[in-house]
Protein backbone atom coordinates (compact mmCIF):
# COMPACT_ATOMS: atom_id res chain seq x y z
CA UNK A 1 0.00 0.00 0.00
CA UNK A 2 2.75 2.20 1.14
CA UNK A 3 4.54 1.59 -1.86
CA UNK A 4 1.90 2.58 -4.05
CA UNK A 5 1.60 6.43 -2.49
CA UNK A 6 5.35 6.99 -2.61
CA UNK A 7 7.25 7.18 -5.01
CA UNK A 8 10.81 8.04 -3.84
CA UNK A 9 12.67 5.50 -1.71
CA UNK A 10 13.28 8.07 0.76
CA UNK A 11 9.19 9.57 1.60
CA UNK A 12 8.73 5.62 1.55
CA UNK A 13 11.71 5.16 4.15
CA UNK A 14 9.85 8.35 6.23
CA UNK A 15 5.95 6.96 6.18
CA UNK A 16 7.34 3.19 7.16
CA UNK A 17 8.96 4.61 10.25
CA UNK A 18 6.21 6.73 11.08
CA UNK A 19 3.95 3.91 10.99
CA UNK A 20 6.49 1.46 13.01
CA UNK A 21 7.04 4.64 15.32
CA UNK A 22 2.90 4.91 15.67
CA UNK A 23 2.73 1.43 16.51
CA UNK A 24 5.34 1.40 19.58
CA UNK A 25 3.44 4.40 20.62
CA UNK A 26 0.27 2.68 20.58
CA UNK A 27 1.93 -0.19 22.85
CA UNK A 28 3.41 2.66 25.20
CA UNK A 29 -0.35 3.71 25.43
CA UNK A 30 -1.43 0.47 26.10
CA UNK A 31 1.28 -0.02 29.07
CA UNK A 32 -0.33 3.02 30.66
CA UNK A 33 -3.21 1.85 30.85
CA UNK A 34 -1.87 -0.93 32.40
CA UNK A 35 -0.26 1.56 35.26
CA UNK A 36 3.12 1.17 33.02
CA UNK A 37 4.60 4.35 32.52
CA UNK A 38 7.15 4.05 30.32
CA UNK A 39 5.97 7.41 28.12
CA UNK A 40 9.34 9.54 28.61
CA UNK A 41 11.49 6.45 27.66
CA UNK A 42 9.83 5.12 24.58
CA UNK A 43 9.58 8.68 22.93
CA UNK A 44 13.15 9.18 24.20
CA UNK A 45 13.84 5.98 22.74
CA UNK A 46 12.07 6.28 19.19
CA UNK A 47 13.74 10.16 18.27
CA UNK A 48 17.21 8.88 19.78
CA UNK A 49 17.03 5.84 17.40
CA UNK A 50 15.52 7.34 14.29
CA UNK A 51 18.25 10.15 14.73
CA UNK A 52 21.25 7.89 15.43
CA UNK A 53 20.70 5.67 12.95
CA UNK A 54 19.73 8.45 10.23
CA UNK A 55 23.26 9.99 11.33
CA UNK A 56 25.09 6.56 11.01
CA UNK A 57 23.35 5.97 7.46
CA UNK A 58 24.73 9.47 6.62
CA UNK A 59 28.47 9.18 7.74
CA UNK A 60 28.57 5.20 6.06
CA UNK A 61 27.44 7.29 2.99
CA UNK A 62 30.54 9.43 3.06
CA UNK A 63 32.57 6.21 4.90
CA UNK A 64 32.06 4.08 1.85
CA UNK A 65 33.91 6.44 -0.70
CA UNK A 66 36.58 6.38 2.36
CA UNK A 67 39.81 4.45 2.96
CA UNK A 68 38.78 1.14 4.71
CA UNK A 69 40.87 1.59 8.05
CA UNK A 70 38.43 4.69 8.62
CA UNK A 71 35.96 1.60 9.93
CA UNK A 72 38.27 0.75 12.68
CA UNK A 73 37.82 4.61 14.57
CA UNK A 74 33.99 3.87 13.65
CA UNK A 75 33.76 0.51 15.52
CA UNK A 76 35.80 1.84 18.25
CA UNK A 77 33.12 4.86 18.97
CA UNK A 78 30.53 2.28 18.59
CA UNK A 79 32.83 0.26 21.30
CA UNK A 80 32.64 3.74 23.87
CA UNK A 81 29.19 4.56 23.03
CA UNK A 82 27.98 1.32 24.08
CA UNK A 83 30.08 1.03 27.01
CA UNK A 84 28.82 4.64 27.98
CA UNK A 85 24.97 3.35 27.61
CA UNK A 86 25.76 -0.23 29.50
CA UNK A 87 27.27 1.55 32.35
CA UNK A 88 24.08 3.78 32.61
CA UNK A 89 22.26 0.67 33.61
CA UNK A 90 23.93 -0.34 36.15
CA UNK A 91 24.15 2.72 38.48
CA UNK A 92 25.63 2.49 41.63
CA UNK A 93 28.03 0.03 40.47
CA UNK A 94 31.37 1.57 40.83
CA UNK A 95 33.34 1.30 37.94
CA UNK A 96 31.18 0.45 35.90
CA UNK A 97 31.78 2.27 32.72
CA UNK A 98 35.74 0.99 32.59
CA UNK A 99 34.39 -2.56 33.65
CA UNK A 100 31.85 -2.18 30.31
CA UNK A 101 34.86 -0.85 28.13
CA UNK A 102 36.87 -3.45 28.92
CA UNK A 103 34.27 -6.13 28.62
CA UNK A 104 32.41 -5.15 25.29
CA UNK A 105 35.69 -3.90 23.85
CA UNK A 106 37.74 -7.08 24.20
CA UNK A 107 34.53 -9.43 23.67
CA UNK A 108 33.25 -7.76 20.73
CA UNK A 109 36.34 -6.30 20.06
CA UNK A 110 38.80 -9.13 19.80
CA UNK A 111 35.93 -11.32 17.63
CA UNK A 112 35.87 -9.26 15.50
CA UNK A 113 39.58 -8.43 14.69
CA UNK A 114 39.61 -12.02 14.83
CA UNK A 115 37.27 -12.91 12.03
CA UNK A 116 38.16 -10.20 10.21
CA UNK A 117 41.79 -11.50 10.13
CA UNK A 118 40.34 -14.82 9.26
CA UNK A 119 38.15 -13.84 6.28
CA UNK A 120 34.82 -14.48 7.67
CA UNK A 121 34.23 -10.95 7.64
CA UNK A 122 34.94 -8.37 4.56
CA UNK A 123 37.13 -5.66 5.12
CA UNK A 124 34.89 -3.62 2.79
CA UNK A 125 33.45 -0.77 4.86
CA UNK A 126 29.75 -2.17 3.72
CA UNK A 127 30.40 -5.16 5.56
CA UNK A 128 32.63 -4.73 8.44
CA UNK A 129 30.59 -1.89 10.26
CA UNK A 130 27.34 -3.32 9.91
CA UNK A 131 28.57 -6.98 11.02
CA UNK A 132 30.75 -5.30 13.22
CA UNK A 133 27.77 -2.95 15.16
CA UNK A 134 25.82 -6.23 15.31
CA UNK A 135 27.89 -7.79 17.49
CA UNK A 136 29.43 -4.66 19.61
CA UNK A 137 25.38 -4.07 20.14
CA UNK A 138 24.67 -7.78 21.76
CA UNK A 139 28.09 -7.92 23.33
CA UNK A 140 25.79 -4.01 25.06
CA UNK A 141 22.99 -6.37 25.43
CA UNK A 142 24.82 -9.06 27.43
CA UNK A 143 27.14 -6.71 29.46
CA UNK A 144 23.90 -5.06 30.76
CA UNK A 145 22.29 -8.04 31.56
CA UNK A 146 25.43 -9.38 33.43
CA UNK A 147 26.12 -6.22 35.37
CA UNK A 148 22.16 -5.44 35.97
CA UNK A 149 22.15 -9.20 37.14
CA UNK A 150 24.82 -9.10 39.19
CA UNK A 151 24.17 -5.85 40.98
CA UNK A 152 20.34 -6.83 42.13
CA UNK A 153 21.73 -10.36 43.17
CA UNK A 154 24.44 -8.94 45.23
CA UNK A 155 22.13 -6.60 46.93
CA UNK A 156 19.41 -9.12 47.49
CA UNK A 157 22.12 -11.80 49.20
CA UNK A 158 23.80 -8.71 51.05
CA UNK A 159 23.53 -10.48 54.16
CA UNK A 160 25.26 -14.04 53.80
CA UNK A 161 27.86 -11.62 51.44
CA UNK A 162 29.08 -10.07 54.37
CA UNK A 163 28.69 -12.97 57.07
CA UNK A 164 31.10 -14.41 54.02
CA UNK A 165 33.18 -11.61 54.85
CA UNK A 166 32.99 -11.59 58.76
CA UNK A 167 33.95 -15.20 58.56
CA UNK A 168 37.25 -13.76 56.62
CA UNK A 169 36.49 -15.02 53.31
CA UNK A 170 38.15 -13.51 50.03
CA UNK A 171 35.71 -11.08 48.98
CA UNK A 172 35.91 -12.44 45.47
CA UNK A 173 34.86 -15.93 46.71
CA UNK A 174 32.11 -14.12 48.33
CA UNK A 175 30.27 -13.10 45.49
CA UNK A 176 31.28 -16.44 43.03
CA UNK A 177 27.92 -18.05 43.33
CA UNK A 178 26.63 -14.87 42.15
CA UNK A 179 28.47 -14.03 39.26
CA UNK A 180 28.18 -17.13 37.99
CA UNK A 181 24.41 -16.70 37.95
CA UNK A 182 24.34 -13.30 36.04
CA UNK A 183 27.31 -15.08 34.01
CA UNK A 184 24.57 -17.68 32.78
CA UNK A 185 21.42 -15.39 32.70
CA UNK A 186 23.11 -13.20 30.48
CA UNK A 187 24.02 -15.58 28.03
CA UNK A 188 20.48 -16.53 27.28
CA UNK A 189 19.68 -14.45 24.82
CA UNK A 190 22.82 -15.52 22.67
CA UNK A 191 22.30 -19.32 23.19
CA UNK A 192 18.33 -19.38 22.42
CA UNK A 193 19.12 -17.10 18.92
CA UNK A 194 21.43 -19.85 17.95
CA UNK A 195 19.30 -22.53 19.44
CA UNK A 196 16.32 -21.05 17.49
CA UNK A 197 18.06 -19.56 14.36
CA UNK A 198 16.40 -20.39 10.99
CA UNK A 199 13.01 -22.22 13.15
CA UNK A 200 12.03 -18.93 14.87
CA UNK A 201 13.14 -16.19 13.16
CA UNK A 202 15.46 -15.51 10.33
CA UNK A 203 17.32 -12.91 10.81
CA UNK A 204 18.00 -9.50 8.66
CA UNK A 205 21.32 -9.89 7.60
CA UNK A 206 20.08 -13.50 5.65
CA UNK A 207 17.15 -11.09 3.82
CA UNK A 208 19.26 -8.73 2.93
CA UNK A 209 21.93 -11.23 1.35
CA UNK A 210 18.79 -12.66 -0.62
CA UNK A 211 17.70 -9.46 -1.60
CA UNK A 212 21.23 -8.62 -3.32
CA UNK A 213 21.23 -11.89 -5.01
CA UNK A 214 23.64 -14.12 -2.70
CA UNK A 215 22.99 -18.07 -3.05
CA UNK A 216 20.22 -18.88 -0.31
CA UNK A 217 22.78 -21.86 0.55
CA UNK A 218 25.17 -19.31 1.14
CA UNK A 219 23.34 -16.64 3.08
CA UNK A 220 22.01 -19.66 5.32
CA UNK A 221 25.22 -20.48 6.13
CA UNK A 222 26.56 -17.12 6.37
CA UNK A 223 23.62 -16.33 9.05
CA UNK A 224 24.90 -19.28 11.01
CA UNK A 225 28.24 -17.73 11.20
CA UNK A 226 27.12 -14.53 12.20
CA UNK A 227 25.09 -15.72 15.43
CA UNK A 228 27.69 -17.76 15.99
CA UNK A 229 30.30 -14.69 16.51
CA UNK A 230 27.24 -13.01 17.82
CA UNK A 231 27.36 -16.20 20.48
CA UNK A 232 31.29 -15.45 20.74
CA UNK A 233 31.62 -11.91 21.31
CA UNK A 234 28.60 -11.97 23.91
CA UNK A 235 29.97 -14.82 25.75
CA UNK A 236 33.69 -13.12 25.86
CA UNK A 237 32.28 -10.09 26.87
CA UNK A 238 29.48 -11.76 30.02
CA UNK A 239 32.93 -13.70 30.70
CA UNK A 240 35.52 -10.68 30.66
CA UNK A 241 32.85 -8.49 32.56
CA UNK A 242 31.92 -11.00 34.84
CA UNK A 243 35.82 -11.33 36.06
CA UNK A 244 36.03 -7.45 36.41
CA UNK A 245 32.74 -6.81 38.44
CA UNK A 246 33.45 -9.38 41.44
CA UNK A 247 35.87 -6.55 41.96
CA UNK A 248 33.57 -4.01 41.62
CA UNK A 249 30.95 -4.53 44.74
CA UNK A 250 34.24 -3.89 47.51
CA UNK A 251 36.32 -1.55 48.85
CA UNK A 252 39.78 -2.04 48.91
CA UNK A 253 39.58 -3.22 52.74
CA UNK A 254 37.02 -5.72 51.40
CA UNK A 255 33.98 -3.88 52.30
CA UNK A 256 31.09 -4.34 50.40
CA UNK A 257 30.02 -1.13 49.06
CA UNK A 258 26.85 -2.43 47.26
CA UNK A 259 24.53 -3.10 50.17
CA UNK A 260 21.53 -1.39 51.41
CA UNK A 261 21.83 1.33 54.28
CA UNK A 262 21.47 -0.26 57.87
CA UNK A 263 19.04 1.71 60.00
CA UNK A 264 20.88 1.09 63.24
CA UNK B 1 25.75 13.06 58.80
CA UNK B 2 27.68 11.07 61.24
CA UNK B 3 26.26 7.95 62.78
CA UNK B 4 28.85 7.15 65.05
CA UNK B 5 30.41 10.43 65.95
CA UNK B 6 33.16 10.38 68.59
CA UNK B 7 33.20 7.32 70.43
CA UNK B 8 36.54 6.37 72.34
CA UNK B 9 35.98 2.83 74.02
CA UNK B 10 38.04 0.58 75.79
CA UNK B 11 37.09 -3.10 75.50
CA UNK B 12 38.42 -5.22 78.40
CA UNK B 13 39.97 -8.38 77.92
CA UNK B 14 37.88 -11.24 78.90
CA UNK B 15 34.54 -8.77 79.57
CA UNK B 16 31.28 -8.58 77.58
CA UNK B 17 30.06 -5.41 76.88
CA UNK B 18 26.87 -4.21 76.16
CA UNK B 19 26.04 -1.66 73.41
CA UNK B 20 22.34 -0.37 73.91
CA UNK B 21 20.07 2.65 72.70
CA UNK B 22 16.92 3.30 70.70
CA UNK B 23 16.58 2.62 67.09
CA UNK B 24 18.98 4.52 64.64
CA UNK B 25 21.47 5.19 67.70
CA UNK B 26 24.45 3.65 65.36
CA UNK B 27 24.18 0.52 67.94
CA UNK B 28 24.77 -1.80 64.90
CA UNK B 29 26.80 0.92 62.98
CA UNK B 30 29.52 0.96 65.89
CA UNK B 31 29.54 -2.77 65.94
CA UNK B 32 30.67 -2.93 61.84
CA UNK B 33 33.40 -1.07 62.59
CA UNK B 34 34.90 -3.05 64.95
CA UNK B 35 35.56 -5.78 62.11
CA UNK B 36 35.84 -3.41 59.54
CA UNK B 37 32.63 -4.52 57.82
CA UNK B 38 32.75 -0.37 57.35
CA UNK B 39 35.28 2.18 57.23
CA UNK B 40 35.68 5.03 59.81
CA UNK B 41 35.97 8.19 58.55
CA UNK B 42 38.18 9.20 60.91
CA UNK B 43 39.84 7.62 63.74
CA UNK B 44 40.73 4.07 64.07
CA UNK B 45 40.18 0.94 66.30
CA UNK B 46 42.89 -0.54 68.09
CA UNK B 47 43.05 -4.48 68.63
CA UNK B 48 45.42 -5.61 71.76
CA UNK B 49 46.91 -1.86 70.65
CA UNK B 50 47.76 -2.82 67.17
CA UNK B 51 45.90 0.14 64.70
CA UNK B 52 43.44 -2.38 63.10
CA UNK B 53 44.07 -0.86 59.55
CA UNK B 54 47.94 -2.08 59.60
CA UNK B 55 46.33 -5.28 59.81
CA UNK B 56 45.00 -7.37 56.47
CA UNK B 57 41.17 -6.79 57.16
CA UNK B 58 40.82 -11.01 56.65
CA UNK B 59 42.91 -11.27 59.32
CA UNK B 60 41.28 -9.19 61.45
CA UNK B 61 37.95 -10.76 61.04
CA UNK B 62 39.03 -13.70 61.52
CA UNK B 63 40.45 -12.94 64.72
CA UNK B 64 36.92 -11.04 65.39
CA UNK B 65 33.84 -13.20 65.03
CA UNK B 66 30.53 -12.02 64.20
CA UNK B 67 26.63 -13.27 65.04
CA UNK B 68 23.79 -11.50 63.30
CA UNK B 69 20.45 -9.96 63.81
CA UNK B 70 19.68 -12.91 60.96
CA UNK B 71 21.62 -15.88 60.76
CA UNK B 72 22.47 -16.02 57.29
CA UNK B 73 23.48 -19.43 56.98
CA UNK B 74 24.70 -21.03 53.65
CA UNK B 75 23.23 -23.68 51.75
CA UNK B 76 24.54 -26.53 52.54
CA UNK B 77 25.00 -28.53 56.03
CA UNK B 78 25.32 -27.60 59.53
CA UNK B 79 28.87 -28.97 59.11
CA UNK B 80 29.48 -27.09 55.72
CA UNK B 81 28.90 -23.66 58.03
CA UNK B 82 31.19 -24.73 60.55
CA UNK B 83 33.93 -25.74 58.39
CA UNK B 84 33.23 -22.02 55.86
CA UNK B 85 35.25 -19.69 58.25
CA UNK B 86 38.31 -22.11 58.89
CA UNK B 87 38.53 -23.26 55.49
CA UNK B 88 38.86 -19.74 54.61
CA UNK B 89 42.49 -19.80 56.48
CA UNK B 90 43.21 -23.06 53.96
CA UNK B 91 42.87 -25.51 57.47
CA UNK B 92 40.20 -28.58 57.70
CA UNK B 93 38.05 -28.73 60.69
CA UNK B 94 38.34 -32.78 62.00
CA UNK B 95 35.02 -33.94 62.15
CA UNK B 96 35.41 -34.24 65.93
CA UNK B 97 35.85 -30.37 66.53
CA UNK B 98 32.98 -29.87 64.61
CA UNK B 99 30.86 -32.21 67.09
CA UNK B 100 32.20 -30.33 69.91
CA UNK B 101 31.24 -27.17 68.59
CA UNK B 102 28.25 -28.10 68.29
CA UNK B 103 27.57 -30.01 71.29
CA UNK B 104 28.50 -26.36 72.99
CA UNK B 105 25.51 -24.40 71.38
CA UNK B 106 23.28 -27.80 71.92
CA UNK B 107 23.28 -29.54 68.66
CA UNK B 108 25.01 -32.31 68.81
CA UNK B 109 24.85 -34.98 66.68
CA UNK B 110 23.27 -33.19 64.14
CA UNK B 111 26.15 -31.80 61.72
CA UNK B 112 24.32 -33.63 58.40
CA UNK B 113 21.38 -31.71 58.69
CA UNK B 114 20.77 -29.54 55.93
CA UNK B 115 20.20 -26.07 57.12
CA UNK B 116 17.18 -25.38 55.40
CA UNK B 117 15.33 -27.31 57.92
CA UNK B 118 16.38 -25.43 60.88
CA UNK B 119 14.24 -23.05 63.20
CA UNK B 120 15.49 -19.01 64.12
CA UNK B 121 17.04 -20.08 67.29
CA UNK B 122 18.89 -23.18 65.67
CA UNK B 123 19.88 -21.16 62.98
CA UNK B 124 21.06 -18.96 65.20
CA UNK B 125 22.75 -21.86 67.40
CA UNK B 126 24.93 -22.85 64.25
CA UNK B 127 25.73 -19.15 63.43
CA UNK B 128 27.37 -18.85 66.96
CA UNK B 129 28.92 -21.95 66.79
CA UNK B 130 30.52 -21.12 63.02
CA UNK B 131 31.54 -17.96 64.72
CA UNK B 132 33.81 -19.90 67.27
CA UNK B 133 34.90 -22.18 64.62
CA UNK B 134 37.50 -19.74 63.75
CA UNK B 135 38.99 -19.52 67.62
CA UNK B 136 38.33 -15.56 67.63
CA UNK B 137 39.83 -13.38 70.47
CA UNK B 138 36.40 -11.22 69.99
CA UNK B 139 32.82 -11.76 69.35
CA UNK B 140 30.56 -9.35 67.95
CA UNK B 141 26.76 -10.07 68.64
CA UNK B 142 24.42 -7.75 66.77
CA UNK B 143 20.78 -8.11 68.67
CA UNK B 144 21.35 -12.11 68.27
CA UNK B 145 17.85 -12.97 69.77
CA UNK B 146 15.80 -9.98 68.49
CA UNK B 147 14.36 -12.01 65.69
CA UNK B 148 13.03 -15.30 67.98
CA UNK B 149 10.26 -16.26 69.98
CA UNK B 150 10.41 -15.62 73.74
CA UNK B 151 11.12 -19.28 74.13
CA UNK B 152 14.26 -19.52 71.59
CA UNK B 153 15.54 -16.04 73.10
CA UNK B 154 15.72 -16.91 76.67
CA UNK B 155 17.23 -20.09 75.60
CA UNK B 156 20.27 -18.76 73.28
CA UNK B 157 21.12 -16.09 75.39
CA UNK B 158 21.66 -18.25 77.85
CA UNK B 159 23.35 -20.01 75.67
CA UNK B 160 25.53 -17.08 75.12
CA UNK B 161 26.38 -16.56 78.04
CA UNK B 162 28.42 -19.91 78.74
CA UNK B 163 30.23 -19.98 75.29
CA UNK B 164 31.48 -16.72 76.28
CA UNK B 165 32.52 -17.32 79.44
CA UNK B 166 33.81 -20.39 79.03
CA UNK B 167 35.64 -19.65 75.95
CA UNK B 168 37.03 -16.44 77.69
CA UNK B 169 35.96 -14.04 74.77
CA UNK B 170 36.16 -10.66 74.92
CA UNK B 171 32.38 -9.66 73.74
CA UNK B 172 30.60 -6.51 72.06
CA UNK B 173 27.41 -7.60 72.25
CA UNK B 174 24.60 -4.66 70.56
CA UNK B 175 21.22 -5.33 72.51
CA UNK B 176 17.98 -2.55 72.61
CA UNK B 177 17.02 -4.28 75.64
CA UNK B 178 18.42 -2.80 78.74
CA UNK B 179 16.73 -5.95 81.33
CA UNK B 180 19.15 -8.23 78.73
CA UNK B 181 22.16 -6.06 78.80
CA UNK B 182 21.87 -6.23 82.69
CA UNK B 183 22.14 -10.18 82.58
CA UNK B 184 24.43 -10.70 80.25
CA UNK B 185 26.90 -7.76 80.19
CA UNK B 186 30.09 -6.70 82.98
CA UNK B 187 29.48 -3.32 81.26
CA UNK B 188 27.05 -1.19 79.25
CA UNK B 189 27.56 1.45 77.19
CA UNK B 190 24.72 4.01 75.54
CA UNK B 191 24.57 5.30 72.05
CA UNK B 192 22.34 8.16 71.12
CA UNK B 193 22.32 9.36 67.63
CA UNK B 194 25.68 8.31 67.21
CA UNK B 195 27.41 9.48 69.94
CA UNK B 196 28.38 8.06 73.26
CA UNK B 197 25.93 8.85 76.16
CA UNK B 198 26.81 6.93 78.99
CA UNK B 199 29.00 4.04 80.12
CA UNK B 200 29.86 2.26 83.07
CA UNK B 201 29.07 -0.79 85.19
CA UNK B 202 25.45 -2.46 84.31
CA UNK B 203 24.16 -1.73 87.30
CA UNK B 204 25.67 2.25 87.19
CA UNK B 205 23.79 2.52 84.21
CA UNK B 206 20.52 0.95 85.67
CA UNK B 207 20.44 3.50 88.35
CA UNK B 208 21.32 6.45 86.09
CA UNK B 209 18.52 8.62 85.73
CA UNK B 210 17.62 9.05 81.65
CA UNK B 211 20.44 7.02 80.58
CA UNK B 212 17.89 4.87 78.33
CA UNK B 213 14.46 4.77 77.21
Amino acid sequence: MLKELFASQLALGCAQAAIAALLALAVMLLARQRGIHIERETVVALVRGIVQITAVGSILVLLLRGPAWTSIFLLAAMIVAAAKISAGRSKGLPKSFQISLYAIGGGAGSVIALMTWAGAIDTAITSLVPIGSMLIANAMNTNSLVMNRFRSEVESHAGLIETGLALGADSKRTVAPYVQVSLQASMIPAIDSLRSLGIVWIPGLMAGMLLSGASPIYAAIYQFVAISMIFSSSGLTALIGSLLIRGSAFSPAEQLTLRPRPVS
Amino acid sequence: MRIVDDVTVHVRTGEVLAVVGPSGAGKSSFLRLLNRLDEPTSGTVRLEGIDYKQIQPRDLRRRVGMVTQTAYLFPGTIADNIRFGPAQQGSELPAKTIEELLSQVGLAGRAGEDVAHLSGGEAQRVSLARALATAPAVLLLDEPTSSLDAEAKGEVEKLILTVVRKNGLTCVMVSHDLAQAARVADRVMVLNKGKLERIGTTSEVINAEGAFR
